[in-house]
Parts: structure tokens; C-alpha cells; sequence
């Protein structure tokens, strides 16, 4: 590791003011790492990467959309489409002749699906002027209604090892699963902070009449954005149904809301226009390190809930005390 | 005319609204390398004009000429890359991106996998800042920005293409002094580039120190050009306002009913400061001033709707201290806000909902809402101020712009106030429902109320005020009698001359 | 240019009719599709089962009808209906049912004040408090039971019974408190200067501050009247299970939500009604056993609640846009 220079210092200094929930993740870090005897361990900083990665995966894309100024509740659904296609698809007689060949068709048919649902979401979103919120809401319920057709309400079982094995393989330190999560938080934190679409992105939730002036098209914009989103829950639930070997029909219910929790704590706002990546990775790292570090004391899950919606709301609250203006704002 | 010496040019335009016809038969040109000042009242048609040029409007009729080439706008963006930029008065900025993303939004440079090209970008961005000699970097977060830099900005973005005309809206509304000289170099050197310049403002210093033309409307049409060194205050003051103006004033007598309510000292935040006036029952106090002044903030603070910093409020004679709306409206105060359609009415409630939403809890029979109640309170103020509405029934929003207005000069009436505050009593209203309205006000401080009118408008102002209270900068800078009060002097006080 | 889009460029004519009674016309097209095909699904016993089982929902819907008319979002209605039908059936041996019943709502309205004060006085997004207070019911609720499913012991004796079970003059039970909510929820929302308070307030919050409205009470109150709804909606669910499991209530959030959009009230605030909600419900709650009766699995019918949701929304917004595409490029 090389030594850091005193201007890269100061600028990573300015990273963490920006992002008050990284304070928070540091502070549970020490306090766990004090208070337990097992979660300073680099085994269990392994786990927590794993635990996360699929709730992050698909916060990645929900920034995306969420800085756009819409949101996605359909991705919980997606997840266990994706994950029932990747898992079935696999043992087809087809595919009988192919071997671990086989998972490749099965990975490509679940991720597809989630990118297109994702397309479908954004079409509609675009062309019926419909409210995200409710457009998601209704793909929510109707993308499960797909999951228990297709599944027949059965549970699938890999019946290739080696598609479990990849669930808890490693890539030399570093579980593999959590090396893709790192790895998209990575290429997502470039797409946002460096290309024209992710420029785009800031500019159709800051000032959505600015960037119609600016002759940004905004509807396939958003559309793109929607089918990011569609592909990361989709690549969640292949994630997910690799480390249990299995998918089941109700798998990724309330997702949707462990996500936007996760992103909302990592600073992005729900009016759109503001939020980033490196905010997204500190929320979900939140959620991570709390339920494996109140796990490890053996506080029931249930106080892990309690504590998630009070930081959830004391970040709404405190974000507003800081931005409030001096004077010049109406009581109203 | 040389069919080259235009950079802009627009030739009988019509505009027409469903309720209003905004622009009538307007031509206007701008020639390279001046600057053309547009001159007219709140609803002149200024805005609409602008907004025809910047291709947000299209007109019905009329033609456009871009260099002396006929162009269609179709669209802001159209425009701009013919060549014509509009600076908006309302920034329209994404607050979250740096300053060179703003200034190229949506002509963001690319390199492969379309990635930006930050280095590019920041160049060209940092090229067009020295050309407005701005003193921040292209990487500054526009949110970190004071208003006036974020002015900077918008004119930047103007500048990423070859401009030929460049229209400011009301620059200087919320600038400071130095922030104003820095804007006024930049336009001297936008004219030394050959770029036209059209200016709107009502700041008349501004427009003689600055223009090399001036033009103005009046009710959507055209009144005239003139030279700058050729005219003065007067002559366009009589242009915008029209002859009207000396025979509407006049019958004002000094009320003599019981003082209502004494402000002394009223100070709130940076908005206004040391502002102390009273106000009779039976007269109409008019304040007058540009926008910013401080006179919208006053109402708000005696509406409880601002905190004050000091002063004090006494009603009737007795001190009251106003915490918000509910104790305003309880103590017997009103206010009819500038911002009808956002602060005055719920368009999506009835005429009647509307009329009685202030005082809907004591409208009961047991705990229901008396339907007979309401409906009497209705007729009677729909007969009182002649509300044109085919019945109580018609949601709010589907009214002319002056009924609405009516609605809620009603609504508050009907509370039977001690003290009715009208803010900008006829903005967005055509002009036979103005006359209306002033005659209203005028009854309505002869049956005893205590008036309080704040305009824009100087005929406004002069038409219904007993006595007017001039505000620049959040102080009061003189009040005049009927009789003291002249165009002149009154434009000086609200400009900082006198 | 507000006025332009009122007066004119309306959707003219048969096509705006069918735009604004679009929700009417769709339940009534359900209703003659399902009868059409199953003679059992227009007997009064069909219709009865339905309305009863729609019951949870529809009262739950009411409530958050206020809330979503005075221009907010609740989503902790789900896990608040964990937590009340938790207590509620816990306590029923403990403390006896009038009792049980009285502590719930008591708790139950503790947790919507909070949500008032929170979003009404502090002003938060509703939609991030909700969601928060979602997740920290939730673990109330497992805290409360320690992760154990709760019960009543003596389920043919208590009168508790009668709030799912019951049947007065005919009628099951769920169905008269139904009627009953709906009736004064409506009555309050219609005829009540609180009423037109949230209307003003979900309309216009700006003009109704200026109206001298205490914009902060009235939308409080509306997570009160929620928290309340919530409350009686337990009562029906836990007399008719007899007991409990700690997330029965999971995923009502946006059933309810889904309800109330279907009914057409906006999201946006200011407009929609009890009555529409009660159609929303209904059509959900139709369009379910329809499918059933139909042979089609239960799931089917979330499917076509997607379909419906988005056209009836679509249909909607279009009739006041006028037109059917949204005119962004």
C-alpha cells in the first residue's frame, strides 16, 4: 500500500463529512469491535460482505433510479424471478449434454429478464406519465403473480453442485460473491460519477425542465436506468439462489424496502437529483455490520428492526436540521 | 432598414391564452452589439414576448427572424442553437453538479464508452468563466454558489454556443450593488463580441445607464421605441402607464377614522428593517416597490407567517404578538397573497369551499358543516363583488383569472376583518376586471375598513391609495400624501434616488 | 397557462367519460365477465364471503384514505397490524377482551401520534417515516411475543368472537364494521370541517396555511384516524383467526395502498374519496375470488391487480393531462 499523500488525505477527509452514515459505520465498527470477541475477525468481515451483497447489489441500481428522481418496488419480485429462471432453467433436458455449461443459458435467461422488466417499468413510467411509485407498486404484485406461475409454488434445487459451489467459493481472500459486489460498486461508482449517462442521471432528477431544455431525452434516459436496476436485482437473485443452492417463490419480499432504507441512509433523497455510490455502500454496510455485529451479541433480530427504523428516521431528521435555511423561509 | 444590421428580429406577433390575448400584433428587433431595453407593466405581455423568442411559446401569428433568417423555434433548445438564449429569472440549475456540468448540460463531451471528457470539459468551461471574468473554478458545486454566481452561470451556459442574442429577465432582482456592476461588464463586453442584448427590467436607472434602445408594451401591444439619449423617465414612464393615469387618481381625502393597526420598528432577518407605519379604518395605505423590496415580507410577518427579529404590532390599541396564520386570522387580520394560485386558493375545491375554507370550523350545525351556511355566505359575496361563476359548484380553477382574484378578497370578507392586506391585488388580471378591483378596494375602505394595497404597479398604487409608503431595500424610504404623491418623486424613492 | 390545461385541451367527449368513470366501468365489466362465466359468483353467499373477506382491507383503506387525501403516504400499516392483532389476542386471556381491545387501541394510537408528530409537525417524508416505522413495529412486535406465535385459549366461549365470526341480523360481523367505518370515515371526510381540512391541505398545503388552517394538526390527525383503522381492522383479523403469527400483517402496506389507487384517489393529494376506496377494495376483492371461482390459482390475481392498476392510473392521469401519451421526449 502506498503512502498517502497529504491532498489525497484531505480528500478523502471531505468524502466522509459528505457522507455522515460512513461516521455511523465506523462508530458500530469500533463499538462491535469492542464489544464482542468474534467480529473483528477477518472471516467474519467476509461474511458481512456476502450478507450484504445482495441487498447492495440491487441498491446500486435503485441509486441510480432514485437520483432520477423515480423508485423501484418491484425489484423484491424480480429478484425471485430471476432467481426460480436461473435455478430451473439449469436442469432442463435441454441443457442435459451441457454440463456446468448448462448455468450459463440459465444465468443469461434470469439476468435478461430482470433488464427486461426493468425496460417495462421504465416504458411505462415514460410513455403513461404515471408515477414510478405506483407503476413499481403494481409490477410488485404482479411480477410475484409471475414468480408463483411459473414456479407453481414450488421451491427448485440446483441440482449441479457446482452452482453452490460457486455460492461459497473464493476468489483468493475474498469470497466471490462479495468480490462481485465490490466489483459493480466499482463500475456503477464510475457510470454515476464519470460518464455522460450518469451525469445525465443527476441532471433529469435536479432539474428535469433544465435537462429538457438541455435536450436530454428524458424518458429513454430514465428508461435505461430502470432496466440497470432490473438487471441488478435480477443478478442478486442469482447471487442469492448460489449460496442457497435453491430458490424459493417468496424469496426478496420486503427487499424493496431493506433497499431504499439502505440507499436513503447513504444520503440519496427521494426528490431526486442528489446521492452516490459511495453514500449507497456505507448505508448498506450499515444494515450489514449492525445485523451481523447484534447477531454476534446475540441480540434477538428483532431489536436489529427497531434500531433500523429509528436511524432510518433520525437521518431523515437530521438531514433537514442541517439544511434548513437560516431566515428566509415561509412558515408554512 | 439594412437587412443585415438585426441579430433578432420579430414581426407581428399574435399570442393569444384561452382567457387573455397576451401579444398583439408585437414587432421587435435587437441589433447586434446593443442593448434593448423592454419596457412594460406586470402583464404587458413582457414575459410572454421573451418566452416567444426563446422558443417556449410559439406564437400564432407572426414571424421570426434570426440574423435576418426566418426560424421556426420549436424549443428552447432550438433556439439556442440558433443562436438566441434566454437568462432566466428562476435559476434553472441542477444545485447537486459542478459548475462546467451546468454550463454544458446535455453537450457533455464524450470520450470512449462514453465517458466524459473531463479535461475538455473544465478547459471550455474555464475559457467561457474568464470570458465573465467569474472568480470561481469550473469544478465548483453550483449548490456552494451565491445567486449571483449562479447568474454567472446561466449566462455561461449561454455562451457555449456562438450566441447572437442573449435576453435577460430581470437580472438584477436579487444582486447587490457590486454583483450588479460585475453583470454590467459583462453585457458591455457580450455588445463589444456583437451579440445583441435584450434587457427587461423595471429598474429605470438601470435602463438609462445601460441601453442603447428602449421598447415598450403595454396590454400585449406595442407603444413605440425610443432612443436612450433621446428620452428620459418621463416619456417612457407615460408610454407604459398610458394617459389614463392622472384622470384615475383624485377624491382622495385624509381619513380621519380611529388608527387600526401601528407597526413601529418591525425588523425581520436581512428582509426588511425599522419599518414602522399605521393604517385608519376607511383609507388604503398603498406600499410600493420593486420586487424584493420588502413589502411582500411585511404582510407575511404581520400574517405570522415570518418570525421577527424585533418590533412591535398593536391592533386596536392593544399589543398582540402574531405566532401564525390561525392567530393572525383569529385577531382579525387577512391577506390576500401575491401568489394566487399558490398561496390563495386550493384549485381543485369548489368556488364555495374556497370561499369559506377560513372559517369552515365555525360554520357547524352540531359537528357537521352547515350546507346552508355556506351557500348564504356564498350568494352574498358572489352578489357583493359580482363573481362571475355559473354556481358554487364550479371548481376554482376553471375561473378568469379576476374572478378568482374576487374569490379570494371574498373569502377573506367574509371573516369581516379589522385589517385586509392585498398583495399585488391585480397580478396575471385582464383590464376590465382590474378597473373592478380597485373600485372594490376603494368601496371597501369607504365602508370602513382599514386597506392595506402592496403593487408593483404604479398606476395601481396611485388609483386606489390614500396615502403611499415607498420601500427599497427593506427600509421605508418615504410616505407620501394623495396630494405630495407624483410619478417622479415616487420612482425616485423606490429606486434609491432621493 | 394552468387555465389552458383546465379549459380546454380535455379529453373530449365519450373518450373522457370512459377516462374518468374508467374505474366504474372496469369493476362493472369484471362483474358481468365473472358472472358470465360462474353461476356461483353473483349468489349473495359469493358475494357476502368476498365483501367479508375484503373487510380487513377495506377498513385499513379507509384510514389510510385520509391519509393519502391530506397528500401523505403510510406504509407502517402493515406491521401495525402485526403489532395490534399480537396484543390484542395476547392480552385477550391476560386482561379479558374489552379490556385487550381498550389497551390495543390505546397502543395502536400511540404509534400513529407518533407518525403524526413526525411527518405532521416535524414535517419528514412520509414515505421514509413510514417505511422506518415499519421496520421498528415490526420489531416492537417480535420483541412483544420474543418470536412466539400468540393465541386464545378459549375460542368457542369469549364473545371476542363475534368481531370475525359473528353475525347480526344475517349479516357477518366484518361486513357491519366495514359499513360502519366506512360510513363515518366518509361522513367526517364529506361533511366535517376537519373534512374539508384535509382536502385543503392535500390540495394546496401552502394556500390552506394561508387560509389560517393548522396544516400540522390536520395531517397528524389523518395518521391518527389511520392508527385507528388499523386498530379496528386487527380486532376483525384476530376474532377470526383466534390467534396470531408476529408478521401477519406483512405486505398489507401495499395491498391497502393498492386499494386506494385502484379506488383513483391521487397520490398527489386533494381529491378521492371514502366511497372510491370502498370500490378499489371491492374490485381487489372481486377480481380475487372471480379468478378463483374461475379455476385460476389465487396468485393469478396479482397479475391481473397489475394490469388493472396501471390502466385505471394511466386512464386517470391521461383524462387530465388530455392526453392518452405523457408528452415527454
Amino acid at each position: 500500500m502506498s503512502i498517502m499523500n497529504k491532498s489525497s488525505a484531505a480528500r478523502l477527509w471531505r468524502q466522509v463529512v459528505r457522507h455522515p452514515i460512513w461516521f455511523f459505520v465506523l462508530v458500530i465498527f469500533i463499538f462491535f469491535s469492542l464489544a464482542t470477541d468474534h467480529f473483528f475477525a477477518f472471516h467474519n468481515f467476509q461474511n458481512i460482505l456476502v450478507q450484504t451483497s445482495t441487498i447492495g447489489l440491487i441498491a446500486l441500481g435503485m441509486t441510480l433510479v432514485m437520483i432520477n428522481g423515480n423508485i423501484d418496488l418491484s425489484v423484491g419480485a424480480t429478484l425471485a424471478l430471476a432467481a426460480s429462471l436461473a435455478v430451473d432453467i439449469q436442469g432442463w433436458p435441454v441443457f442435459e449434454s451441457w454440463g456446468d455449461w448448462a448455468m450459463l443459458p440459465a444465468v443469461i435467461a434470469a439476468l435478461a429478464s430482470g433488464i427486461m422488466l426493468g425496460a417495462l417499468n421504465g416504458i411505462i413510467v415514460w410513455k403513461t406519465g404515471v408515477n414510478a411509485f405506483i407503476v413499481t407498486l403494481g409490477a410488485m404484485l404482479g411480477v410475484r403473480g409471475l414468480v408463483f406461475i411459473y414456479t407453481q409454488e414450488q421451491s427448485f434445487y440446483a441440482m449441479n453442485f457446482a452452482y453452490s459451489d460457486f455460492g461459497s467459493s473464493a476468489v483468493g481472500p475474498l469470497p466471490t460473491l462479495a468480490v462481485i459486489f465490490l466489483v459493480f460498486t466499482v463500475i456503477t461508482h464510475f457510470l454515476l460519477a464519470r460518464t455522460v449517462h450518469g451525469r445525465n442521471t443527476y441532471a433529469v432528477g435536479g432539474n428535469r425542465d433544465a435537462a429538457v431544455n438541455a435536450g436530454i431525452r428524458v424518458g429513454p434516459h430514465m428508461v435505461v436506468n430502470f432496466m440497470i436496476v432490473g438487471f441488478f436485482a435480477a443478478l442478486a437473485g442469482v447471487t442469492l439462489s448460489t449460496q442457497m443452492g435453491a430458490s424459493t417463490p417468496n424469496l426478496g419480499r420486503d427487499y424493496e424496502l431493506w433497499t431504499i432504507t439502505a440507499v436513503v441512509l447513504g444520503g440519496t433523497k427521494l426528490t431526486g437529483g442528489a446521492g452516490n455510490i459511495i453514500g449507497t455502500l456505507g448505508g448498506v454496510l450499515a444494515i450489514g455490520i449492525l445485523r451481523n455485529g447484534m447477531n454476534l451479541m446475540q441480540v434477538p433480530a428483532f431489536y436489529v428492526l427497531v434500531i433500523l427504523g429509528t436511524i432510518l428516521i433520525a437521518v431523515l431528521f437530521l438531514d433537514k436540521q442541517v439544511n434548513r435555511k437560516e431566515d428566509g423561509e415561509l412558515r408554512v | 432598414m439594412n437587412a443585415f444590421d438585426t441579430a433578432l428580429r420579430v414581426q407581428g406577433i399574435v399570442k393569444t391564452f384561452p382567457a387573455v390575448r397576451a401579444l398583439d400584433d408585437v414587432s421587435f428587433d435587437v441589433r447586434p452589439g446593443e442593448v434593448h431595453a423592454l419596457l412594460g407593466e406586470n402583464g404587458a405581455g413582457k414575459s410572454t414576448l421573451m418566452k416567444v423568442l426563446a422558443g417556449m411559446h410559439r406564437p400564432d401569428q407572426g414571424r421570426i427572424f434570426i440574423s435576418e433568417e426566418p426560424a421556426i423555434l420549436h424549443s428552447p433548445l432550438e433556439a439556442k442553437r440558433l443562436g438566441v438564449v434566454l437568462i432566466h429569472q428562476e435559476l434553472s440549475l441542477a444545485e447537486q453538479m459542478s459548475v462546467a456540468e451546468n454550463i454544458f448540460l446535455g453537450e457533455l463531451p464524450r470520450k470512449n464508452f462514453g465517458m466524459v471528457d473531463w479535461k475538455k470539459l473544465y478547459a471550455d468551461a474555464e475559457a467561457i468563466l474568464q470570458r465573465l471574468n467569474c472568480d470561481f473554478g469550473p469544478q465548483t458545486r453550483v449548490e456552494d454558489l451565491s445567486i449571483a454566481k449562479k447568474q454567472m452561470v446561466e449566462i455561461a451556459r449561454a455562451l457555449t454556443v456562438e450566441a447572437k442574442a442573449v435576453i435577460f429577465d430581470e437580472p438584477t432582482a436579487s444582486l447587490t450593488d457590486q454583483e450588479k456592476e460585475v453583470l454590467f461588464d459583462v453585457i458591455r463586453d457580450l455588445q463589444a463580441q456583437g451579440v445583441g442584448i435584450v434587457y427587461i427590467s423595471h429598474r429605470m436607472e438601470e435602463i438609462f445607464r445601460i441601453s442603447n434602445r428602449i421598447s415598450v408594451l403595454r396590454d400585449g401591444t406595442y407603444r413605440g421605441t425610443l432612443e436612450t439619449v433621446d428620452t428620459n423617465e418621463d416619456e417612457v414612464t407615460r408610454l407604459m402607464i398610458g394617459r389614463s393615469l392622472d384622470t384615475s387618481r383624485g377624491g382622495k381625502v385624509v381619513s380621519t377614522g380611529p388608527v387600526v393597526l401601528k407597526v413601529e420598528n418591525l425588523s425581520c432577518g436581512d428582509l426588511f428593517e425599522n419599518v414602522s407605519f399605521s393604517v385608519q379604518a376607511g383609507e388604503v395605505l398603498g406600499f410600493y416597490g420593486l420586487v424584493g423590496a420588502g413589502r411582500t415580507a411585511i404582510a407575511e410577518a404581520l400574517f405570522g407567517l415570518r418570525r421577527l427579529s424585533q418590533g412591535k404590532v398593536v391592533l386596536n390599541g392593544q399589543e398582540i404578538t402574531i405566532t401564525s396564520p390561525r392567530h393572525a386570522v383569529e385577531q382579525g387580520l387577512a391577506l390576500v397573497p401575491e401568489s394566487r394560485k399558490e398561496q390563495g386558493l386550493v384549485l381543485g375545491m369548489s368556488c364555495r369551499d374556497n370561499m369559506t375554507l377560513p372559517q369552515i370550523g365555525n360554520l357547524t350545525t352540531g359537528p357537521f358543516v352547515s350546507n346552508g351556511g355556506e351557500i348564504a355566505i356564498f350568494d352574498r359575496y358572489r352578489d357583493l363583488l359580482s363573481i362571475k361563476t355559473p354556481g358554487w359548484r364550479q371548481l376554482v380553477g376553471n375561473l378568469s383569472g379576476g374572478n378568482q382574484q374576487k374569490i379570494v378578497i371574498g373569502k377573506w370578507l367574509a371573516m369581516r376583518p379589522k385589517v385586509l392586506i392585498v398583495d399585488e391585488p391585480t397580478r396575471g388580471i385582464d383590464v376590465g376586471s382590474k378597473a373592478e378591483i380597485h373600485n372594490l378596494l376603494r368601496e371597501l375602505a369607504a365602508d370602513g375598513y382599514a386597506v392595506i394595497v402592496i403593487s408593483s404597479e404604479m398606476p395601481e398604487i396611485l388609483s386606489v391609495s390614500d396615502r403611499i409608503i415607498a420601500m427599497y431595500r427593506g427600509e421605508i424610504t418615504r410616505e407620501f400624501t394623495a396630494d405630495e404623491v407624483t410619478e417622479d418623486n415616487l420612482v425616485q424613492a423606490i429606486s434609491g434616488l432621493s | 397557462m394552468a387555465e389552458a390545461t383546465l379549459t380546454s385541451n380535455r379529453l373530449k367527449g365519450l373518450g373522457g367519460t370512459l377516462a374518468k368513470q374508467g374505474i366504474l366501468i372496469a369493476f362493472i365489466v369484471f362483474m358481468i365477465g365473472f358472472a358470465l362465466f360462474s353461476e356461483k359468483f353473483l349468489t349473495s353467499g359469493n358475494v357476502m364471503t368476498v365483501i367479508r373477506q375484503a373487510a380487513i382491507v377495506g377498513v385499513m383503506a379507509i384510514g389510510v384514505t385520509v391519509v393519502v387525501i391530506g397528500g401523505n403516504l403510510d406504509l407502517s400499516v402493515g406491521s401495525m397490524l402485526s403489532f395490534s392483532t399480537v396484543l390484542v389476542v395476547d392480552l385477550h386471556d391476560k386482561i379479558g377482551p374489552g379490556e385487550a381491545i381498550a389497551v390495543m387501541l390505546v397502543a395502536t394510537l400511540v404509534l400513529g401520534a407518533l407518525n403524526g408528530f413526525l411527518i405532521g409537525y416535524l414535517r419528514l417524508n412520509s414515505l421514509i417515516v413510514t417505511l422506518g416505522m415499519l421496520s421498528a413495529i415490526q420489531g416492537l412486535t417480535l420483541i412483544y411475543t420474543g418470536g412466539q406465535n400468540v393465541d386464545i385459549s378459549h375460542q368457542d366461549t369469549t364473545w371476542f368472537a363475534v368481531f370475525g365470526r359473528g353475525q347480526v341480523f344475517g349479516l357477518p360481523v366484518p361486513i357491519l364494521i366495514f359499513a360502519v367505518v366506512a360510513v363515518i370515515v366518509h361522513v367526517v371526510l364529506a361533511y366535517t370541517p376537519y373534512g374539508r381540512r384535509v382536502y385543503a391541505v392535500g390540495g394546496n398545503p401552502m394556500a390552506a396555511v394561508f387560509s389560517g388552517i393548522r396544516r400540522n394538526r390536520v395531517v397528524a390527525c389523518s395518521y391518527l384516524i389511520s392508527a385507528f383503522c388499523t386498530g379496528i381492522a386487527a380486532v376483525i383479523l384476530g376474532s377470526r383467526v383466534m390467534g396470531s403469527q408476529n408478521n401477519v400483517g406483512q405486505g398489507y402496506e401495499l395491498l391497502v395502498l393498492a386499494a386506494v389507487i385502484l379506488g383513483g384517489t391521487s397520490l398527489l393529494g386533494g381529491s378521492g374519496s371514502v366511497l372510491k376506496t370502498v370500490i378499489g377494495v371491492l374490485i381487489l376483492g372481486f377480481i380475487q375470488n372471480g379468478l378463483l371461482l374461475l379455476g385460476y390459482a389465487y396468485y393469478v390475481q396479482w397479475l391481473v391487480t397489475w394490469v388493472v392498476i396501471i390502466l385505471a392510473v394511466w386512464l386517470d392521469v391521461a383524462a387530465k393531462r388530455g392526453r392518452l401519451f405523457s408528452p415527454i421526449a
